[in-house]
């Protein structure tokens, strides 16, 4: 049904999307549903049977296809999407790399589920961290109206003309994926206005100029693609900034590079990505009216990551506790080791690792209170027990 | 209504429980309230012990984890009375609603419920065959909850019931359904 209103509904993470994707109607959709992300194409194909878009959608043989058909069609000139999670994008790997490599501006709704083995379907961020180095745009949400309104933004920002990069947009599986939350959509005309039409750049369907695209670059010139990727990534933390500043406009919701909640003054602080925040920040307040300063800081947008802003936001606190939904084993966190990054020339903050949540083990309110006690007696006494360690799991 | 309502259903799979918490949520979205409904995922199977839960609030809701501490517990099917503890963690002055055809005093005892929590029970596998022909006693739970707990208007109930089952069935069904609601509403007893 086509939406005028902004009024309040109640719909669940995937259906948010997939009502997204609807108003984005792009020409081309691939796809090989796979849990918890199978109810966005389940929404979306429906829109298909009943004429609301005009979209093509290729129901293909593995997630591998999937993502080279989104390529294909990319290349020809069409906006493009598709939504998978875990081993389905684990099976796309390969072309993931080609679809940034060919800077095609390709949409993927990433709904992150724990990677196998052992089997699981559930949420954790071991799938979006596996893609962290594809040269994908990677944005990650709290709950249904993030991934709502990130993806009605995803297009802006990798189509943009200094950025033409795919760009994935990240939310929890189950939690919100298949949890229904109050939301607001916005009207049809509006978000076609925001979006705009795609006019791709060298397309290979214009047959009057005929190009080439996958040639074979030895030590001659590789290099200079791959640094061109860089750049252009450098380029998106202005388009996000821009895009971001127009939609808040537009609805009213402002969105940053990162979300800060009640940070600056405060001496405590934890970071964490996605729906946990919400958790997070309902404690945070508890603890303030304690007498605890204590502040979050959630990353929005992962790749590129905004060091700079990171690091000043964080200037302030005595202590870090940086929460991972994903690990590296033999290794730190992979967000620990991005705002290692960001604060490695602040003076004196400490920082220290907490994995949580693997396979959609729950964060419950008594799980945030003893990391924001424990970051509370780091920051009195500047000492780390563990620098890495795991929470709610049993020895 | 007190800051933020949270309520646990405890339901077999095919008995429509997470129909029901759903249904629910859309329901209470009228007065601009804040809604949550989300299911406990674990192998889905016919006749498998399950959970959902509801938040309602006045303020945004922005916690995303299980209710621990339920102020309103809906039993679907009163022979998880015996297989799990559906009492755990519930607040003081919780409301119990529970589809079986004994009576509330009987339940309470069962559920070694406090003074200060209240106990309502309703026959809604009953009422469900008598309404629709059918064992599917979630509409009428609907019903018997909204009375129990007074989250929301019978009306905002009724048109969200007509609105989420006029998807799925035929017109006989829905009438059903909504007359099972309207029967637990007014059926639905407390001791």
């Amino acid at each position: 049904m086509a939406v005028t209103s902004t009024k309040t509904v109640a719909v669940t993470g995937n259906q948010a999307v997939a009502e997204a994707f609807r108003q984005l109607n792009p020409d081309v959709m691939p796809a090989y549903p796979i849990t918890p992300s199978t109810g966005i194409m389940e929404s979306f194909t429906k829109f298909v049977s009943d004429g609301k878009v005009d979209t093509e959608t290729i129901l293909v043989e593995s997630e591998h296809s999937a993502m080279s058909a989104c390529i294909g069609a990319s290349a020809a000139g069409g906006r493009v999407a598709t939504a998978t999670s875990a081993q389905g994008l684990a099976l796309m790997w390969e072309m993931l790399h080609i679809a940034s490599g060919y800077r095609l501006p390709i949409l993927m709704a990433l709904v992150n589920r724990a990677l196998s083995a052992p089997l699981n379907i559930h949420g954790d961020h071991s799938d979006g961290m596996g893609m962290r180095d594809c040269g994908w745009i990677q944005l990650f949400c709290e709950n249904a109206q993030e991934a709502y309104d990130n993806t009605i933004m995803a297009y802006r920002i990798a189509e943009h003309k200094d950025v033409r990069l795919p760009i994935a947009v990240n939310m929890d599986g189950f939690i919100i994926s298949h949890s229904i939350e109050s939301m607001k959509f916005i009207p049809d005309e509006d978000v076609k206005k925001f979006v705009g039409e795609y006019i791709a750049m060298d397309p290979l369907l214009d047959i009057d100029n005929p190009k080439s695209i996958g040639a074979l670059v030895l030590t001659d010139y590789y290099m200079e693609h791959k640094r061109a990727q860089h750049e252009a990534m450098k380029n998106v933390k202005k388009v996000v900034a821009d895009v971001s500043a127009e939609f808040a406009k537009l609805t009213g919701r402002k969105y940053e590079l990162f979300e800060t909640y009640r940070l600056e003054d405060a001496e405590v602080a934890i970071v964490a990505l996605n729906s946990a925040a919400g958790t997070i920040k309902d404690e945070i307040d508890r603890y303030w009216e304690k007498g605890v300063k204590v502040g979050l800081l959630k990353p929005r947008m992962f790749r590129p990551f905004p060091y700079e802003e990171v690091g000043a936001a964080l200037k302030n606190a005595k202590a870090i506790c940086v929460m991972d939904r994903a690990d590296s084993y033999g290794g730190m966190g992979p967000l620990y080791m991005e705002i290692a990054s960001a604060v490695a020339n602040n003076r004196g903050a400490v920082l220290f690792n907490k994995i949580y949540g693997l396979g959609g083990r729950d964060l419950m309110p008594h799980d945030v209170d003893q990391v924001i006690e424990e970051t509370a007696e780091v920051a009195k006494s500047g000492k780390v027990k563990m620098v890495k360690d795991y929470m709610t799991v049993r020895n | 209504m007190a800051e933020m309502i949270e309520i646990r259903w405890h339901g077999r799979g095919g008995q429509g429980t997470v129909t029901a918490a759903k249904v629910l949520a859309d329901a209470c979205l009228s007065g601009g309230r804040n809604v949550q409904a989300f299911p406990e995922y674990g192998p889905e199977r016919a006749g498998a012990p399950l959970r959902a839960y509801n938040r309602v609030s006045e303020k945004e809701l922005r916690m995303h984890c299980p209710v621990l501490n339920p102020g309103v517990v809906a039993v679907v099917d009163a022979s998880l009375l015996d297989a799990i503890n559906v009492a755990d963690g519930a607040k003081d002055d919780a409301v119990f609603v529970v589809n079986t055809s004994k009576d509330p005093k009987e339940v309470r005892e069962k559920l070694k419920a406090k003074p200060t929590q209240k106990v309502f029970t309703v026959d809604a596998t009953k009422i469900s065959i008598e309404s629709f022909g059918r064992p599917m006693p979630n509409s009428c739970m609907l019903g018997a909850v909204n009375k129990a707990t007074n989250i929301v208007s019978m009306e905002a109930l009724l048109d969200d019931v007509k609105g989420s089952f006029g998807k799925k069935f035929a017109q006989k069904i829905i009438d059903g359904n909504l007359t099972a609601a309207k029967r637990g509403f007014e059926e639905v007893k407390q001791g």
